[in-house]
């Protein structure tokens, strides 16, 4: 059974039909952590945030708090917050936007005051369509509230916050390519190294990017404190996390629980979760975090849902998707399915990413749809290694952003564990499954 | 003359105010032209370089990347059936060749009648009501091959006006009240704050 005692730190309104509006927020303790945060210094906002140890929720789990000191001191910073979410099966922040943006925006401010930052912009996939409305909505209200714009609630600290919509490219959600976005452009990723976004990002001013979830967690943290979000998880992973839930369970969704104190079994199957297997039918394998994640065989349920314990396992938690395949899933499928993906998706600067992901998605299509030879499944892997040189985990990187490095996982991970099931698919000309 | 009727111009000159650049306000320019055409014709991309100070190419090779932006023109309703994984795992692909016989076009291709264009998508985010569909952005939560029948004729009839507006129409709340504040202003303000923040500091150590 899983372990459910924990607060609901960003899910506490989710119980209700009108989760969105600006009058169930203020009943339910709206704006109040706001309200208490411009009564501290900034800097002992940002220690709160420090001290809850909170990791972003996009799929880095850099630190919070690390990341806002290294923001360059200059007269002119941003802040930029990632609602990009098309990691698949990812659907967490499609929640948060669409159940409680007031939240968000909540948390938006008062990581702007900690960062003593002016201007904001929360970037929202444009698919959101009813997402980027209640969004704009909330900012709307904030506005009236006098919770946005000049001497917030009578304070000396003043705050825009711009609802900007992406226009359906997965890239955009790796931050550097979302800065380009903003600025109008292609989002091609920038060389990261040496100069991050803390230093040199949005039109060259320093900007912090975090993450939809992360922002929402503030509010929570303020309120409580960084210790009493700290005492939750364990380890690094402190505080709750969301996860999305997805593939062929009975209750697929989104869950709040505690970090570490669950593992996938519990949150797979406990009938307040997951539910269980569609027709009680066993666990083939999942996929930890994202489809960039590797994935794990059904002897590593019992896996805590922490950072370092999956990361430890060589894979990652990343965007907090889960994703499960029972017997009946073909994975010579799911591989091709999301090579496609990144195939399509490939901003096309890099060599071994654009070809790459091309030569892999047509050579898996081939053992899917019949076609394929034997040699094919030790070339895949061959020209995985290529992609991510030694097929390690974290991967080598060879391209400019990480999209490149983690095409190779699902190959990778489906042909160590599943190779008969290529060759099976080999000799039957095509899927087995069809 | 300009191509943007004079409403959707005024409201790109009040996106455009909400950046430093003008430039950044391109994506949300683009998406107000589609709103107007239903898809990015030449004279509407040629306007939106004009209002960011760039060129008809530059803004051409833009759009080009984003998977939201159409240039030709498609039907009223553009339909999104995602086979991402999560969808995969739940008869994704089956509910596309389903869409694409009842609307009677291939992917990427339109209904006889004009009013539909099909598409595959990548991963939606609604992965807990798989396959997901949706008809211009809007979520229509439609996971079978009935539902989906059903759900042609309700837009067909008209029915689902409110919730699914023509396509390109995208974000139909509008910005309201504040205006960007000048960086002067914003300046002097910090440095008051700074001010007061430094004179609390002092009493307090005291
Ligand atoms: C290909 C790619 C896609 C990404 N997509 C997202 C996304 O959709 N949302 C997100 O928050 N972070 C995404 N990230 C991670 C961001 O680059 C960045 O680390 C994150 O937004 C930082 O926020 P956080 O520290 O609060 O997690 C992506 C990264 C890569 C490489
Ligand atoms: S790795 Fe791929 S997505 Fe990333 S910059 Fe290179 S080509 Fe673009």
């Amino acid at each position: 059974m899983a372990t459910l005692d924990a607060p609901r730190i960003v899910t506490s309104r989710a119980t209700y039909a009108d989760s969105h509006t600006l009058s169930r927020y203020l009943d339910t303790g709206g704006y109040q952590a706001l309200r208490q945060a411009l009564t501290m210094f900034p800097e002992q906002v940002a220690a709160q945030v420090d001290a809850a140890s909170l990791l972003g929720r996009g799929g880095a789990g850099f630190p919070a708090g690390r990341k806002w000191s290294m923001l360059r001191k200059s007269p002119v910073s941003y802040l930029v917050v990632n609602g990009d979410e098309s990691e698949p099966a990812t659907f967490k922040d499609h929640f948060l936007v669409e159940r409680d943006p007031h939240q968000l925006v909540e948390g938006v401010i008062i990581a702007a005051f900690a960062l003593q930052v002016t201007q904001a912009f929360i970037f929202l996939r444009g698919e959101f369509a009813l997402g980027l409305e209640r969004v704009q909505q909330a900012v709307n209200e904030a506005y009236e509230h006098g919770a946005l714009g000049r001497r917030i609630f009578g304070s000396s600290f003043s705050l825009d916050i711009v609802v900007h919509p992406g226009a359906g490219a997965y890239i955009c959600g790796e931050e550097t390519a979302l800065i380009e976005a903003l600025e109008g452009k292609r989002g091609f990723p920038r060389i990261k190294p040496p100069f991050f976004p803390a230093v040199t990002g949005l039109y060259g001013e320093p900007t912090v990017v975090n993450n939809v979830e992360t922002m929402s967690n503030l509010p929570w943290i303020v309120q409580h404190g960084g210790a009493a979000f700290a005492a939750l998880g364990a380890g690094r992973s402190t505080g709750t996390r969301l996860f999305a839930l997805a593939g062929r369970v009975r209750n697929p969704g989104v869950f709040e629980i505690e970090m570490v104190k669950n593992t996938f079994r519990d949150l797979i199957f406990d009938p307040r979760l997951g539910g269980g297997i569609i027709d009680d039918r066993r666990v083939k394998a999942i996929i930890p975090g994202g489809v960039s994640a590797p994935w794990f065989g059904p002897e590593l349920l019992d896996l805590p849902l922490g950072q370092d314990e999956v990361g430890e396992r060589g894979s990652m938690l990343g965007s907090g998707s889960i994703v499960v395949m029972d017997e009946t899933s073909c994975v010579v499928r799911a591989a091709w399915r999301i090579t496609k993906f990144f195939s399509r998706e490939s901003c096309g600067q890099c060599t071994p990413c654009r070809e790459g992901s091309g030569w892999l998605e047509r050579i898996l299509y081939r053992l899917e749809h019949g076609g394929g030879r034997l040699e094919d499944v030790d070339l895949l892997l061959d020209l995985s290694d290529n992609i991510a040189p030694g097929l390690t985990w974290p991967p080598q990187q060879t391209t400019i952003c990480v999209l490149g490095s983690s095409i190779p996982s699902s190959i990778h991970a489906a042909i160590s564990m599943f190779r008969d099931d290529f060759y099976e698919h080999v000799e039957h000309e095509g899927c087995p499954h069809d | 003359m300009t191509h943007l009727r004079s409403e959707l111009r005024q409201r790109a000159e009040e996106l455009i105010a909400l950046y430093p650049r003008r430039r950044s306000a391109m994506l949300p320019l683009l998406h107000l032209a589609q709103e107007q055409d239903g898809y990015l014709s030449d004279e509407a991309m040629a306007e939106v370089a004009e209002l960011t100070g760039t060129t008809p190419a530059e803004v051409r090779g833009t759009a080009a990347f984003y998977d939201m932006f159409h240039l030709e023109p498609v039907g009223r309703y553009v339909v999104g059936v995602c086979t991402n994984i999560a969808c995969l795992l739940a008869g994704g692909e089956e509910l596309l060749a389903h869409a694409g016989r009842t609307l009677g076009c291939s992917v990427g291709g339109t209904s006889p009648d004009g009013l539909f264009t099909l598409e595959e998508t990548e991963c939606l985010a609604d992965c807990n009501i798989a396959p997901v569909v949706q008809v211009n952005h809007r979520y229509v939560r439609t996971t079978t091959p009935e539902l989906f029948d059903a759900l042609i004729e309700d837009l067909r009839q008209g029915r689902l006006d409110h919730d699914v507006p023509p396509h390109g129409t995208l974000i139909r709340v509008r910005r309201s009240g504040g205006l960007r504040v000048e960086r002067e202003e914003l300046a002097a303000e910090r440095a008051e704050a700074r001010a007061a923040r430094d004179a609390r500091a002092a009493t307090e150590a005291n």
